[in-house]
């Protein structure tokens, strides 16, 4: 492991707390609070965890049956997560990504590897608070042995000003009887320009859900395109997203669900709320390769509905504020 | 009658295609249950959703008073933030809004207290619905407790409860009733919107829709016993738009012929 680590939850060396340090962890962990982050879990040698700043390695913290490899390079870091088979792991692994600089590049390389039977959940907290001209790129392969379970949560806080391009591609690779959850977050702040990309290969009776929400304003530019491969007998497949986006903000889903075995089952189900001069777009693929395969969709792009808008104003909620409770909880669903 | 809270004076509503208010008066004291009797198509709802100044409901001729203050033109905010809100007969849906927020959004000082309270009011257990989302997950009649323990938990001046007892099975209309009851008590008044007769009895005055308008206005007894004389043989016949073209004048007819009764 390349990476500073230690027993004591701060997971850094004591000759390494140098002033520098000091400093860049703490604002980092204010930026991780602001995307929702709750920094004292980054204190709790029982939980896994490791906190990125650009290209530095802050702190890491592995416990049993989780080991975490993280390298710097020279604009990012290059990380490997390993869960060791049948691995129950009861606290999720709490991740912390970000840079508190206004411009700048960070890539971030990963690789999760979820062995047999294990069990293991991921909340992970990506923010730049201050982004005025920044760039994130995300490249991460995802495995998920057969039998075993992995849930992986994303938020994202990008700060008020949206001068960030953030780019995550993942390809996942499901095997028999294994799970996968996803969830990526980003309805705080300004989302700037987000392009998702995201290709999973489901196994026999192996089963992803991939849940997207984001809430674009200004000029934001939300792009999410996810494709689910049902390759296995009895595989099922989910995509779910949820999206808002007001004044001159755009956003294209583009989901794909293929059904290549007997008894795959896929179902696409895409939300967009649509206020002001934004434009929302949906484009469902349904692949179906076998006639035993079964794969559906379902899409509602539009204003919020007349009577949910008038049942919260006539609580004394204006306009606005009724749009925003229903929005809220449309990412919150 | 109690000192009037709401009056409503010649109210016309035009609709694309129908007039469906024609020249309504109504008035409701303060802290009185006012029950508004009428055929299903009579009007009832499309007068709660111009007392609430809902969209495409607005008022073409005559106006709103509450507490004497002219609301015709008010927004549906504007006669909230003033006392006055409505229980829709079918209730919105709200993706991943907990009933704990969805109760406290009308109210101005929000206690868990309060949330409590309006659940139990309504024969719901605060611990089992609180954390839930007022979505899709729940029934119809789940749906409709939780929007009255909303109206309840507000303690709005006037509360429209359009028709609160549909939905809900006979067993439970004495919750609705009791609700009605501690709403009254505690200084709101209830337009109680109903085509069941025997909702009447929680009611102090009550009025009949008909076609659009207000023909009878009373004691809850005398326009009960007037709707299941005057109007109710003729439901059938009637159907849902009575005043329609379709019912070739028949309920004009029977609403003349009642009126000259009296």
């Amino acid at each position: 492991m390349s990476s500073p680590s230690s027993s004591d939850g701060r997971g850094v060396a004591e000759a390494e707390r140098s002033p520098a340090w000091t400093r860049e962890y703490e604002g980092i962990l204010d930026a991780y609070e602001k995307a929702g982050g709750k920094p004292d879990v980054l204190q709790v040698p029982r939980v896994a965890s490791a906190v990125i700043s650009a290209s530095k390695v802050l702190s890491v913290n592995e416990i049993e049956g989780i080991s975490i490899e993280a390298k710097e390079t020279e604009h990012g870091v290059q990380a490997r997560i390993t869960v060791a088979p049948g691995t129950r792991v009861e606290h999720p692994v709490h991740l912390c990504f970000g840079m508190t600089e206004s411009e700048g590049l960070q890539e971030i390389d990963s690789q999760f590897e979820i062995g047999e039977g294990a069990d293991v959940g991921f909340l992970a907290h990506c923010t730049f608070p201050n982004a005025v001209k920044l760039k994130h790129v995300m490249d991460a392969q995802i495995h998920v042995g057969p039998g075993a379970t992995m849930r992986y949560r994303e938020a994202h806080y990008h700060g008020p000003e949206g001068g960030i391009e953030v780019l995550p591609t993942t390809h996942a690779q499901v095997d028999e009887g294994g799970r996968l959850e996803t969830e990526f977050n980003l309805t705080e702040g300004r989302v700037g320009r987000m392009a998702i990309a995201f290709t999973a290969d489901v196994e026999a009776r192996g089963a992803a859900e991939l849940i997207a929400k984001a809430y674009g304003s200004g000029d934001d530019d939300i792009s999410v395109n996810e494709v689910v491969r049902l390759n296995g007998q009895g595989a099922r497949g989910v995509t779910k997203t949820r999206v808002a986006v007001r004044d001159r903000a755009r956003s294209e889903i583009t989901t794909t669900a293929e059904g290549n075995a007997p008894d795959a089952r896929g179902h696409m189900d895409c939300t967009e709320i649509v206020r002001g001069a934004a434009e929302a777009r949906n484009i469902p693929i349904v692949v179906v390769r076998d006639d035993r395969a079964r794969v559906t969709h379902e899409a509602a792009i539009g204003s919020v509905s007349k009577k949910e808008l008038e049942t919260l104003m006539a609580r004394g909620l204006d306009e606005e504020q009724a749009v925003d409770v229903i929005i809220r909880g449309m990412l919150r669903g | 009658m109690k000192r009037e809270l709401l009056q409503v004076e010649g109210l016309s509503v035009q609709r694309p295609g129908a007039e469906v208010l024609r020249g309504v008066n109504l008035r409701v004291g303060n802290a009185e249950v006012h029950a508004l009797l009428g055929l299903n198509g009579s009007g009832k709802t499309s007068l709660a959703l111009a007392l609430m100044g809902a969209e495409g409901y607005r008022a073409e001729k005559g106006r709103i008073l509450l507490d004497g203050h002219d609301i015709t033109h008010l927004s549906v905010t504007e006669r909230a933030q003033l006392g006055l809100t409505l229980a829709w007969q079918t209730p919105a849906r709200f993706e991943g809004l907990p009933v704990a927020d969805y109760l406290a959004l009308g109210m101005d000082e929000p206690s868990r207290e309060r949330m409590e309270e309006a659940l139990e009011a309504v024969a719901l257990a605060p611990r089992a619905y609180m954390g839930r989302a007022v979505d899709g997950a729940l029934s119809g009649g789940e749906r409709k407790r939780i929007e009255l323990a909303a109206v309840y938990a507000m303690q709005p001046r006037l509360a429209i409860l359009d028709e609160p007892d549909s939905g809900i099975d006979v067993l439970c209309l004495e919750d609705v009733i009791s609700l009605v009851r501690r709403m009254a008590d505690s200084g709101t008044s209830v337009l109680l919107i109903t085509h069941r007769d025997e909702m009447t009895n929680v009611a102090d005055r009550a009025s009949l829709m008909c076609a659009g308008a207000v023909v009878k206005s009373g004691t809850p007894e005398d326009v009960r016993d007037y709707f299941a004389r005057r109007c109710r043989p003729h439901e059938d016949l009637l159907g849902s738009q009575p005043w329609g073209a379709e019912a070739g004048g028949t309920y004009q007819r029977v609403i003349a012929e009642g009126a000259r009764d009296e």
